[in-house]
């Protein structure tokens, strides 16, 4: 097993500058996603992991060796591609074998891996069937385990689930965060769903136009997101932005927001007078008559055990999670406040978020 | 809009059962949500409705008459499809002006010219009514598609998974919007998909549909609270309910096999107690954790508060208190 260091990594495609400088290290053992929106480079960094592509600068080290120039071949990765391809005229057994018949390993020894790596994925009654009649669940196992059977230093996965549908792609979130548990493989595990990475991922790199934003815990990524992009990509329905202009002393433990004071967690820099923004988590706003903001109701989402409740206020359409068990009618007159101690605020114009208390709490994860 | 019925409908395509029986009445302004799993039925029966598809018994009817025999443009019916196919060539405008210039329909140009901007107001698409179709983005595309069938007022909008191949946050507001919409504009709609969040969020009433045959139909919270069987209840929720042994959490009724353990129904404590379980793995996703629990050897998935502090390895007492009780078929048993 293997850690991976990323150093200052880039990747210009003629005039496109698809990577820039990112820099990220995944500790031996560890599920790292890279997270982001499509065209953000996430792609483009795994493949130069891989050593598919060739970075314009920037190093890759595979436990302490620069592999940068290596090729494919010599850095002993396995990929799993979103567009799995089988070899249909072959059965289970000899398409997950394969790669070890390509290495030229003898068919006694060969075989017992295979039945290994079958018995993990929990395909082993598959063995002798044809590819061609599997359903794409188990396509994807066998594509795993054609990973897996080589026991590789790593694992990098480009939306190996991308394919299938939500069932399924639930099904084999909780399956393929088991199997990394069981085998302890390093792993960097490419997605655009928000919500893959959260359930999957020790470490989240979240990348937006060649940059990387933010590596953190899911945790830390979704509690005290580093700029307006992370804090805007990451939840469901995403983080609210209230827009205001305003200064920060250090310290500062309130920010005025229109007539009313809005207690924040005690600003750690200041900030002369500028655009800001306050950000809540619809988990974070409470309905309460006294409330600093009012609106009105727009419509409610019903989710079982919560409900998404959208307000209508004078800084936009504000969404707030709330039990199901409380009623709201559509046009109702609503206050709303928010829980102090885990409200974010950023800088308008760079996106930033401006250090506060927020940022000194436990490091999850 | 009108009333659409459709009575007893059953639809093979060779050995394939599509449909079996099938009876549902979406009332006059109602927003009907048909859930399933791919190959259940769900495009079949908006097929059947707009006479896209003949059926192999049974009637459909719209404001009362029935129009089993009639040809598809003769229903008043307005579909749209999951991929939008939009004219290259034309503007927004024109695209959203297209099914009111058809000669059989002779509207006014001055008509054409308020309804198009009237729904491309409600879309938010009424800056881009200059724009060629393929100047858009995905979710202006679909919105397009959406508002080609709105400018007219049918007897009922079909709708096959319209919005499946958009992104997660375009896909939110949009659910939000159509439900509003049609709220506003009094539509009837019969909307298909296999996404449960957009049929509990839209619908007025879901039917849940498997194999051709419709489980169970009734308002999103019926359905949710009150599932008919074990099947039904797998199909809404998340995290999904556990399955578990009917006796687990104590006694349970004669016949029970299964018990159903939505996860706000159990609650968590410290420590072990009548019933212990040991944490597997918290996964923090944001607004909530799930805690994968080990009970008995069985795996429990529930919700716990982030700050709750639980880690892989704590040993936790569970209390249920709204048990759902199944029998060896999975059929809903009194608790």
């Amino acid at each position: 097993m293997a850690q991976i260091k990323v150093e200052a990594l880039d990747k210009s495609f003629g005039s496109f500058h698809a990577v820039k400088s990112a820099s990220f290290t995944v500790e031996d053992g560890q599920f790292l996603c890279l997270l982001g929106p499509s065209g953000c480079g996430k792609t483009t960094t795994l493949r130069m992991i891989a050593g598919l592509e060739l970075p314009t600068a920037g190093t890759i080290r595979l436990d302490g060796e620069d592999v940068t120039m290596n090729r494919a071949s010599a850095r002993d990765i396995a990929f799993v591609f979103q567009l799995f391809a089988l070899y249909p005229h072959m059965n289970v057994r000899r398409n997950i074998g394969f790669p070890l018949k390509c290495e030229g390993i003898g068919a006694a020894e060969r075989d017992r891996r295979v039945v290994e790596a079958a018995r993990i994925l929990r395909i082993s009654h598959l063995l002798d069937r044809s590819v061609s009649g599997l359903a794409g669940g188990d396509r994807q196992r066998v594509a795993l385990g054609r990973a897996i059977v080589r026991k590789p230093k790593c694992f990098l996965m480009d939306e190996p689930l991308g394919a299938l549908d939500t069932e399924m792609r639930e099904a084999m979130i909780h399956e393929l965060r088991a199997l990394h548990d069981r085998l302890g493989a390093t792993t960097v595990y490419v997605t655009h769903d928000q919500l893959e990475a959260m359930a999957m991922a020790d470490r989240i790199a979240v990348m937006n136009n060649g940059v990387v934003e933010q590596v953190a815990s899911p945790r830390d990524i979704y509690d005290r997101p580093a700029s307006l992009f992370v804090a805007d990509f990451i939840g469901s329905p995403p983080m609210n932005f209230l827009p205001f202009r305003g200064g920060l002393q250090t310290g500062a433990e309130a920010i005025r927001l229109g007539e009313r004071d809005v207690a924040i967690p005690a600003a750690r820099e200041a900030m002369a007078e500028t655009e800001l923004v306050l950000g809540v988590r619809p988990e974070h706003v409470r309905f309460t008559d006294r409330g600093m903001v009012r609106g009105e109701i727009y419509g409610t989402e019903y989710l079982g055990t919560t409900q998404i409740v959208t307000v209508t206020t004078s800084y936009g359409a504000l969404k707030a999670r709330s039990p199901s068990s409380r009623s709201f009618r559509t046009g109702e007159t609503v206050g709303l406040d928010f829980r102090p101690d885990t409200l974010s605020i950023f800088d308008k114009a760079s996106g930033r978020a401006i250090r506060t208390a927020l940022h000194e709490g436990v490091v999850h994860g | 809009m009108a009333e659409v019925e459709i009575v007893s409908v059953s639809k093979a395509f060779g050995k394939t059962q599509a449909l079996s029986d099938l009876s549902l009445t979406i009332g006059d302004g109602e927003f009907v949500a048909l859930l399933g799993p791919t190959g259940a039925g769900k495009t079949t029966a908006l097929r059947l409705i707009a006479g896209l598809e003949q059926p192999d018994s049974g009637s459909i009817r719209i404001d009362g008459r029935d129009v089993t025999a009639d040809a598809p443009a003769d229903r008043d019916v307005a579909f749209v499809f999951q991929q939008y196919s939009l004219y290259p060539h034309l503007s927004v405008f024109e695209n959203m002006a297209f099914a009111l210039r058809a000669p059989t329909r002779r509207v006014p140009e001055a008509d054409i010219r308020t309804k198009v901007q009237e729904v491309a107001r409600l879309l938010h698409i009424e800056t881009k009514l200059d724009n060629k179709a393929t100047q858009l983005s995905g979710g202006q595309m679909q919105r397009v598609a959406i508002g080609r069938a709105l400018v007219r007022s049918p007897s009922i909008y079909l709708m096959d998974e319209p919005l499946s191949s958009l992104d997660a946050k375009l896909r939110g507001e949009l659910r939000l919007e159509l439900k509003r919409i049609q709220v506003d504009l009094g539509a009837t709609i019969l909307y298909v998909t296999h996404d449960q969040t957009e049929a509990m969020t839209m619908a007025s009433r879901i039917g849940v549909i498997e194999g051709g045959r419709l489980l169970q139909i009734g308002s999103p919270r019926e359905i949710y609270e009150n599932p008919i069987n074990a099947h039904v209840a797998a199909r809404l929720g998340q995290p999904a309910i556990n399955l578990l042994p009917a006796a687990l959490f104590g006694r349970a009724p004669v016949g029970a096999e299964m018990v159903g353990a939505r996860t706000e129904h159990l609650t968590i404590a410290r420590g072990g107690g009548d019933v212990s379980a040991t944490v597997k793995r918290v996964e923090h996703l944001g607004d909530q954790s799930h805690l994968h629990l080990d009970l008995a050897g069985r795996p429990v998935v529930t919700l716990a508060d982030p700050e709750a502090g639980f880690g892989a390895g704590d040993v936790v007492s569970l209390r249920l208190n709204k048990p759902l009780f199944f029998d060896a078929n999975g059929w809903r048993v009194a608790a």
